[in-house]
C-alpha cells in the first residue's frame, strides 16, 4: 500500500493531496527559513491562530448573502484578513508597549483564536452551519477533498514559492542582518512585510491539509533540519524546502496508505523524524560529531599535559589522563615512564620550548597568534623555518 | 435571575473559571517578565499527547491519571525543548516551535488510533474544554450551599482547581522574594546563592500544574490567554510587581466572570437562542482588557519613553 501511495497509484485524490502536500511542504520550508534565520519563528504561530475567526466571518458572510458558506476560496480569504490583522497587531503591541515579543505572540494567538471559537459554536448552531465542518480547518482534513480545493493549494503553493525565489535575496539579507541590510539602503519595513505576508500565504494555503495549529510546524522545523546541514544562508534555504517537500509527499502518502492516519499529524511527524535524525547525525554541527569532537579534544589535552608532567618529573593524578597514557603504553602501572614514554614526554617538551621562544620572535607574530598549546610545531613551520627556530634554540639555551 | 437558576447552573462554572484563571494568571505575571509567555503556550498543546497517553494506559479518563500524564508530557516538553537548545545550539523561540508542535501532532496521531468512542476525549474537547457542563445538579438555590448533601454533588473539578489555587498562592507566598530577585536580574540573584536554575524550572512546573488543572476543566485555549492576557494588561498598569500581581488577579477575575456572563446570555439578548463558547468568550474578553490597556494603560510605553 505504501509502495502504491509513494508512485501515485491509490487513485485520483489521494495523488492531488500528495503533490499538494509536497509543494506546500517545499512552499513553507523555503518561506520558513526567513523567518528562522530572522529568529521570529513563533511569529507563525500568532498568524496561524488568528486565521480562525476569519474562517468564521467569512462562513457568516458567505451565508447571509445567500452562498454555500463552505466555498474554500472564500473561507481562505477571510482567514487571510484576521491573520493579517493578528500579525499588525503583534507588530503594533510589540512596537508601541513595553510588552516584548513573546508576550504580544501569546496575547494575539490566545485571544483570536478565543473568538474563533466563539464564531464555531455560533455557526454550530445555525441550520446552515451544522454541516459545515469548520473545525476540520483546526487540524487538517483531506478526505474529499474536491479538485477545485487542490488546484487551489497547488496554484496558492507554487505562487509563494516563485514568490520566495524571487525575493530570497533581500529577504535572506534582512533576515541575517537587518542593520546591515539596512545601511545598504534596503527597506527593512517592507522586506519584512513580504516575509510575513508569505508566511501568512503559506498558513492560509495550508489550513486545509494540515489544520491552522499545525502549520507552524511545517514553517519551523525544515529550516531548523537545515541548518544542521550548512551554514551558508542560501543552502539553508534550499535544504530546507527540500526537507519540506520530503515531509509533506511522504507523510501524505503514509496517510493515504491506511484508514485512520490523519494527513496533517502524520506529515509533522516525518519532519521531525528528519529533525530527530539531523539532530544526531548531521556532519560537524550533528550532536555526534559534536560529541566525538569533543572527546578527541579532551584526549588530544589530556595527553599533551600528561606528557608534560612527565616531562618535567611531576606525579600524574588525574585518573583519566593516566588510564590514556597506560593504553599508549607511555606509562607503567605505577606511573613511571616507559622507554616510549621519555621519549613522547621529551618531544612534548621539546614542542613546548619551541613555542616559547616562538612566541618571543616578532619575526614569527602571526604564527604566534595561532598558539593554542596543543598543536604541534612540526604541523605548523616548515622544515626550513623549524632548524632555524632549533638552531636559536640551542644558542639561547646554555 | 433568582438563585434557585443561578447557584445550580452558573455558579460553579462561574466558580471553576475564576479559580482557573488566576490560578495561569498567577505564575503568568513571571513568564511575561522573564520572557517566557510562550512557555505557556508550548506547554498546553503538548497537555493533549499526556492525558492521550494516561487514557491508553489506564483505559479510563479519571482525573488523577489525566493529570499525572499531561504534567508528565509538560516536564518531557521542558526537557526536550532544552535539550534541543543546547544539543543543535537552536534559539528557544524554534526549539519551542519544533517541540510543541511534533508533540501535539503525536497526540493526535494516538487519539485518532485509539478508541475513545466511549469517553469523552476528543481534540475540539481538550482545546476548548466544556465549562458549560460543570453544573450543580443537586443545588437548589442559595440555602444548598449550607447543605451538606447537596455540596457532596459539587463537581469534583471545582475541588481539584481551587486545592491547585491554594498550592500555587503558597508556593508564590513562599518564593516570593527569591522569584523576584532572580526575576529582574538573574546574575545578582545567582550571586546571592539563590539557585536560579531550578527556580526556573520550578516556576514552568508551577505553571504547568497550573495548566493542567486548569485544562481539565477550561479547555487549553483559557489556560494560554490567562498565562498572558491579564500579567501582560497587568504589566502596563504599573511598575511595582506586587501591584502588577494584583491587577492580573483583577483583570484574570473580571474576564471570567464578564466572559461567561456574555457567553451564556449575550445571544440571549441579541435575540439568539443558544449560548456561544465560554472559554473562547473568556480569552476574547481578557484580550479587550489586553487591548484597552494597550491604549490607554499608565505604563504602556515602560519607564524610558
Amino acid at each position: 500500500m505504501l509502495w502504491q501511495a509513494l508512485t501515485f497509484q491509490l487513485g485520483y485524490n489521494a495523488t492531488l493531496v500528495t503533490l499538494g502536500a509536497m509543494l506546500l511542504g517545499v512552499a513553507a520550508g523555503g518561506t520558513g527559513t526567513f523567518l528562522f534565520l530572522r529568529k521570529r519563528a513563533l511569529v507563525s504561530d500568532a498568524i496561524s491562530h488568528a486565521t480562525l475567526p476569519g474562517v468564521g466571518i467569512a462562513f457568516l458572510v458567505m451565508v447571509a448573502f445567500g452562498g454555500d458558506g463552505r466555498n474554500l476560496a472564500g473561507l481562505l480569504f477571510g482567514s487571510a484578513v484576521t491573520a493579517w490583522l493578528g500579525l499588525l497587531s503583534v507588530q503594533w503591541l510589540n512596537k508601541n508597549t513595553r510588552l516584548s515579543e513573546d508576550s504580544a505572540i501569546g496575547a494575539v494567538l490566545s485571544v483570536f483564536f478565543g473568538a474563533g471559537v466563539v464564531l464555531l459554536t455560533v455557526i454550530q448552531t445555525m441550520s446552515q452551519g451544522r454541516q459545515a465542518g469548520l473545525d476540520s480547518l483546526l487540524l487538517g482534513s483531506t478526505a474529499g477533498m474536491l479538485f477545485s480545493d487542490a488546484l487551489m493549494i497547488a496554484a496558492g503553493g507554487a505562487l509563494v514559492l516563485g514568490l520566495a525565489l524571487v525575493f530570497r535575496r533581500p529577504m535572506t539579507l534582512v533576515a541575517f542582518d537587518s542593520d546591515y541590510a539596512a545601511a545598504n539602503g534596503s527597506n527593512v519595513g517592507r522586506i519584512d512585510l513580504l516575509t510575513m505576508g508569505l508566511v501568512l500565504a503559506v498558513t492560509v494555503v495550508g489550513l486545509k491539509i494540515v489544520g491552522l495549529i499545525l502549520i507552524v510546524a511545517l514553517l519551523i522545523i525544515p529550516p531548523v533540519t537545515a541548518r544542521f546541514w550548512t551554514d551558508r544562508a542560501e543552502k539553508v534555504w534550499l535544504i530546507s524546502g527540500v526537507i519540506g517537500g520530503a515531509a509533506g509527499y511522504l507523510g501524505a502518502a503514509i496517510s493515504a496508505s491506511a484508514p485512520n492516519l490523519p494527513t496533517g499529524p502524520i506529515i509533522v511527524l516525518v519532519c521531525f523524524g528528519l529533525f530527530a535524525i539531523s539532530l544526531f547525525f548531521a556532519p560537524s554541527r550533528g550532536a555526534l560529531s559534536s560529541l566525538i569532537r569533543h572527546r578527541r579534544f579532551q584526549r588530544h589535552v589530556h595527553r599533551r599535559q600528561g606528557l608534560l608532567a612527565l616531562a618535567n618529573g611531576h606525579p600524574i593524578y588525574e585518573r583519566y589522563t593516566m588510564r590514556l597514557l597506560s593504553q599508549e603504553g607511555l606509562i607503567r602501572p605505577d606511573g613511571v615512564a616507559t622507554k616510549s614514554g621519555e621519549r613522547g614526554a621529551a618531544s612534548a617538551m621539546l614542542d613546548e620550548r619551541r613555542w616559547r621562544l616562538l612566541r618571543e620572535m616578532p619575526a614569527h607574530e602571526d604564527t604566534a597568534a595561532s598558539y593554542d598549546g596543543l598543536s604541534d610545531l612540526e604541523t605548523v613551520l616548515t622544515k626550513d623555518q623549524l632548524h632555524e627556530l632549533d638552531m636559536k634554540l640551542a644558542e639561547v639555551t646554555p | 435571575m433568582s438563585g434557585s437558576e443561578f447557584v445550580p447552573l452558573s455558579l460553579t462554572p462561574m466558580l471553576i473559571g475564576i479559580f482557573a484563571a488566576i490560578a495561569c494568571a498567577l505564575p503568568g505575571n513571571f513568564l511575561v517578565l522573564r520572557k517566557q509567555a510562550l512557555i505557556g503556550d508550548a506547554i498546553s498543546h503538548v497537555v493533549l499527547p499526556g492525558i492521550v497517553l494516561a487514557f491508553l494506559v489506564t483505559g479510563s479518563v479519571a482525573a488523577a491519571p489525566m493529570m499525572i500524564g499531561a504534567a508528565g508530557a509538560a516536564l518531557v516538553a521542558v526537557i526536550l525543548i532544552e535539550l534541543i537548545r543546547r544539543l543543535g545550539k537552536i534559539e528557544t523561540g524554534a526549539a519551542m516551535g519544533v517541540t510543541f508542535t511534533a508533540l501535539f501532532a503525536a497526540g493526535v496521531l494516538l487519539l485518532e488510533r485509539s478508541d475513545t468512542s466511549r469517553v469523552h476525549l476528543d481534540v475540539e474537547h481538550a482545546l476548548m474544554g466544556n465549562l458549560e457542563s460543570l453544573i450543580w445538579l443537586d443545588a437548589t438555590g442559595w440555602h444548598s450551599l449550607l447543605d451538606p448533601n447537596a455540596l457532596a454533588g459539587l463537581p469534583s473539578e471545582l475541588f481539584r482547581i481551587a486545592v491547585v489555587l491554594v498550592l500555587i498562592i503558597a508556593l508564590l507566598i513562599t518564593f516570593w522574594r527569591p522569584l523576584k530577585i532572580a526575576t529582574f536580574d538573574e546574575e545578582f540573584a545567582h550571586g546571592l546563592g539563590i539557585p536560579t536554575t531550578a527556580l526556573s524550572l520550578g516556576l514552568v512546573m508551577t505553571a504547568a500544574i497550573a495548566a493542567v488543572a486548569a485544562f481539565d476543566a477550561v479547555g487549553s485555549i483559557i489556560v494560554i490567554a490567562m498565562f498572558i492576557c491579564p500579567p501582560a494588561a497587568a504589566r502596563l498598569m504599573t511598575d511595582g510587581l506586587k501591584a502588577q500581581v494584583w491587577w492580573s488577579v483583577g483583570f484574570a477575575t473580571a474576564s471570567a466572570i464578564l466572559g461567561y456572563v456574555l457567553a451564556g446570555y449575550g445571544p440571549l439578548w441579541l435575540g439568539g437562542s443558544d449560548s456561544v463558547s465560554a472559554a473562547g468568550m473568556i480569552a476574547t474578553v481578557s484580550g479587550v482588557i489586553l487591548a484597552v490597556s494597550a491604549l490607554a494603560g499608565p505604563r504602556r510605553k515602560g519607564l524610558m519613553a
